[in-house]
């Protein structure tokens, strides 16, 4: 009974221990999304560039694309921003930029200041196309086959690593299959 | 030879010194053999000033703008003043390791220099151990973190340190909460010690209880200076969030103050000294995992780990092997010891036993809620997050007890306290607190849930002053004699204590009227506009741009004015800082003993408009005058000479044993 009292602090370790090493040892995919390889969610919405048509994504089918989830209040897209202008200037791939939970007059200036590398800005001023997405938190890019289906999702600013490494090749890929 | 090139050589001689001061004196120790004994301390000099020579080096890298090395280029930049660039030294994962084998050193040379009067096993077990730990840290510092490594290509300048770190509470805050963390590999070594050597004893708990004390102020202070920091400079007025980095500081907060109760009882009553030496264990056990935890974020993003599995797998069969270990060492050796004393159910035995279950209580499930996150993403059922609700609802009613027995223990007496007495000094005290509480619900027209939380804060104040009255009325010293008033009619360990009861009295009452009196509106402003807050009307007057070293900012000049008559002027500032070309907002605030201002500045909107945070938050002073009284008491009851003496001939015998027959008298004084 003694000997069983000194080992419970043992046995917890062990089990923390256990715990720990499960989750390094599979190194965690990046939050994946419930809808890999399902159809995006259907949506109509307006754009913040009031001159364009209401945007849907089946006016994408047939191409690659990726949908990126941006605002004007989120600091962190500020920070993947150049690198969404150096792609779209480099690769010519369509962004879809998702305008998630803002005014339409602040985003459109944020754009109009720091550049525009979006083909579409629909509006998402509530958030339920978001939800619909899935998305987590600001900013998310997900790409989208030539199917209309999400293939990957990526949360947080896109990083040039991410891209070169992960993106890239996959946009490729679905490119030519 | 450049200073980072010299770094990685003292760096490497010290790994060699580590490990021949890890395995010697131990060897020696356990065979008796003195004159291996006696090599622990020179190893461990040569070793600390081998750390410290790398460290410095270190430091003249960042000084002087090396670019060439990785980490200089990577967390540092040349138009930083030189205060951040050196504080760069532990704003990234490679440096703050080194820092963390550079405070072990200072503990370790401190330990040298403050412990003549231990045995010789004892104290070579002790640096052994040190050794050992300090040789698993700068093996994971060669293998997979060195900071000295050198850029194949030189960069012209360095990316800069991130600009939340750039504030004057980065540069101590780390240094701060590290000593507290690794204050704890001492107690560590004693138990581990106590563990290979003679069974522990009152003097085991009088050496180990001043080092525990000093780790626990620290550490006290570390969260104070971290909580200061987010509080000004994250920008939008919380002090506390319950994230895992601040969890990871706060458990092994929580096991050191059970530490420090339960050394206490072991020392003056040799009980509970199985439940010390564990209770030093579980401490550094958990301060390594909040060392971890900081630095690589396990919890918070574990795709940290993804980038470099070698760092995750290396951390973890350092903890498995370092509280594996230990607590392996535990199960074998401590079913053997006795405990030789009994107590009552009514005395400060039993109320310390009762504090001590409810502290581990309360850091279990502080460590509950931030593993089990990752608990659930093992076991594949998704991904969640536990916040601020889930800590409030579990911690809070597990502390209200533990404060009522604050006031409540220090009133009843070892082994057996006479309830008569108790019944009517806890009477006295319970009915002018109510009292007191009473005047202040209504001056402050209080919720019931607020009455609660000061009624429990002036409970512990109150009984904290009769403690002191009883102190000093109760000495035979006359009243008129000056002597009567200083800290010499009673122990420093005891002035401790009521500094530290105090605060944490405090700590209660001002959180409680903090939470329950303060006003926060989010506003979008144009300038011109009023707001009114409480009694305080806030106007926004002025936006001007302004420039800084490092970053370009939009400055607000806003007017603070309470019944007609200004009061603060405020100028927060929103900054982009130019190298990662980061925004970040600078919060301007006015403090005072009763409340704090509290404005920052948001994005600019169109037509001139600015999304502000205007705050007013009472009595937010007082948490940091409280909590630094807490870390001022633990230093206090540090520096208590008489508490760190051995109490028994143990000490004496087991020094003769060592040294040989031929030690004399005057040394074993000495």
């Amino acid at each position: 009974m003694m000997m069983t009292r000194h080992a419970l602090p043992l046995a917890c370790f062990v089990t923390l221990a256990g715990l720990l090493g499960t989750q390094l040892g599979k190194a965690p995919p990046p939050l994946p999304s419930a809808l890999l390889n399902h159809p995006a969610p259907s949506f109509t919405a307006p754009q913040l560039d009031r001159t364009k048509a209401v945007f849907t994504p089946q006016t994408m089918q047939g191409q690659v694309w990726l949908l990126n989830v941006w605002a004007s209040w989120c600091a962190s897209c500020r920070e993947e921003h150049p690198l969404l202008l150096d792609i779209q200037q480099r690769h010519g791939i369509a962004i879809v930029g998702l305008s998630y939970e803002d005014e339409a007059q602040q985003g459109a200036s944020w754009l109009d200041a720091q550049g525009n590398p979006y083909t579409s800005t629909p509006q998402d001023p509530d958030g339920r196309i978001g939800m619909e997405l899935g998305v987590y938190g600001v900013p998310e890019t997900f790409v989208v086959d030539k199917q209309g289906r999400i293939r990957m999702r990526h949360a947080g600013p896109l990083t040039p690593e991410a891209w070169q490494q992960t993106i890239l090749p996959l946009i490729k890929e679905l490119a030519h299959g | 030879m450049t200073p980072a090139n010299l770094g990685h050589h003292a760096l490497l001689l010290a790994w060699s010194v580590s490990l021949a001061l890890g395995l010697l004196p131990l060897w020696a120790a356990q065979r008796s053999v003195p004159s291996g004994m006696k090599l622990a301390r020179p190893l461990a000099l040569v070793q600390s000033l081998l750390i410290f020579t790398s460290f410095a080096c270190l430091l003249w890298s960042l000084g002087v703008n090396d670019f060439s090395v990785a980490y200089v280029a990577a967390h540092s930049n040349s138009t930083l003043p030189l205060y951040y660039r050196l504080a760069a030294a532990w704003g990234g994962h490679e440096g703050s390791l080194l820092l963390w084998v550079f405070i072990l050193q200072l503990w370790t040379s401190l330990l040298v220099w403050r412990s003549p009067h231990w045995p010789a096993d004892t104290l070579a077990r002790v640096l052994a151990v040190l050794g050992l730990i300090s040789f698993g840290f700068v093996s994971f510092i060669l293998f997979t973190s060195d900071p000295f490594q050198l850029l194949a290509e030189p960069v012209s300048d360095g990316a800069d340190l991130n600009p939340l770190l750039q504030d004057a509470g980065m540069i101590f805050h780390p240094p701060m909460l590290y000593m507290g963390y690794v204050g704890f590999a001492i107690t560590f070594a004693l138990a581990i010690a106590a563990l290979l050597g003679p069974e522990p004893d009152r003097s085991w708990a009088a050496w180990a209880r001043p080092w525990a004390l000093a780790a626990w102020a620290f550490l006290t202070g570390g969260i104070l200076l971290g909580s200061f920091w987010a509080y000004y400079e994250l920008g939008w007025g919380g002090w506390w969030f319950w994230d895992a980095v601040e969890n990871a500081s706060f458990m092994p907060w929580l096991v050191g103050t059970a530490l420090i109760h339960s050394l206490t009882a072991t020392a003056q009553r040799e009980v509970f000294k199985s439940w010390s030496v564990l209770l030093c264990i579980v401490a550094f056990s958990l301060s390594l995992l909040g060392t971890f935890l900081v630095r690589s974020g396990v919890v918070t993003s574990v795709h940290a780990f993804a980038s470099d599995p070698a760092r995750g797998q290396f951390i973890l069969a350092l903890l498995v092997i370092v509280v594996g270990g230990s607590l392996s060492l535990y199960a074998w050796r401590a079913p053997a010891w006795r405990e030789r004393q009994g107590f009552s159910w009514f005395s400060r035995e039993a109320a310390l036993l009762i504090n001590n279950l409810f502290l581990l209580v309360a850091a279990g499930s502080v460590l509950l809620g931030t593993l089990y996150p990752l608990a659930v993403e093992a076991l594949d059922m998704g991904r969640i997050s536990v916040g601020p609700p889930y800590f409030e609802a579990v911690f809070v009613p597990l502390m209200l007890p533990l404060l009522v027995l604050l006031g409540l223990g220090p009133m009843l007496v070892w082994k057996q306290a006479d309830k008569p007495s108790v019944k009517r000094r806890g009477a006295q005290a319970a009915a002018i607190s109510f009292l007191l509480t009473l005047g202040a619900a209504l001056a402050t027209q209080s919720s019931p849930l607020m009455t609660l939380g000061l009624l429990t804060g002036i409970w512990m104040l109150v009984c904290t002053a009769q403690l002191v009255a009883r102190q000093v009325l109760g000495t035979t010293t006359p009243l008129s004699s000056p002597k009567r008033w200083t800290m010499r009619a009673a122990p420093r360990a005891f002035w401790g204590m009521v500094l530290a009861h105090t605060g944490m009295a405090l700590f209660v009452m001002s959180v409680t009227l903090l939470k329950g009196l303060e006003h926060s509106q989010d506003q979008v402003l144009k300038v011109g506009n009023n707001v009114q807050l409480g009694a305080y009307q806030f106007q926004l007057t002025q936006v001007e741009p302004v420039a800084g070293p490092n970053y370009r900012a939009a400055q607000a000049r806003v007017e603070v004015s309470r019944h007609g008559q200004v009061e603060a002027l405020l100028f927060p500032q929103r900054r982009l800082y130019t190298v990662r070309n980061m925004p970040m907002t600078e919060a301007a605030i006015d403090r005072s003993l009763l409340r704090d201002l509290y404005v920052s500045l948001g994005e600019p909107g169109p037509d001139g408009q600015w999304a502000m945070r205007l705050q007013v938050k009472p009595f937010m002073s007082w948490i940091w005058l409280s909590c630094l009284a807490m870390a001022c008491g633990g230093a206090l009851a540090a520096t208590d000479r008489r508490a760190a003496k051995p109490a028994s001939s143990r000490a004496q015998a087991s020094l003769q044993d060592a040294q040989g027959a031929s030690i004399t008298s005057s040394t074993a004084a000495a």
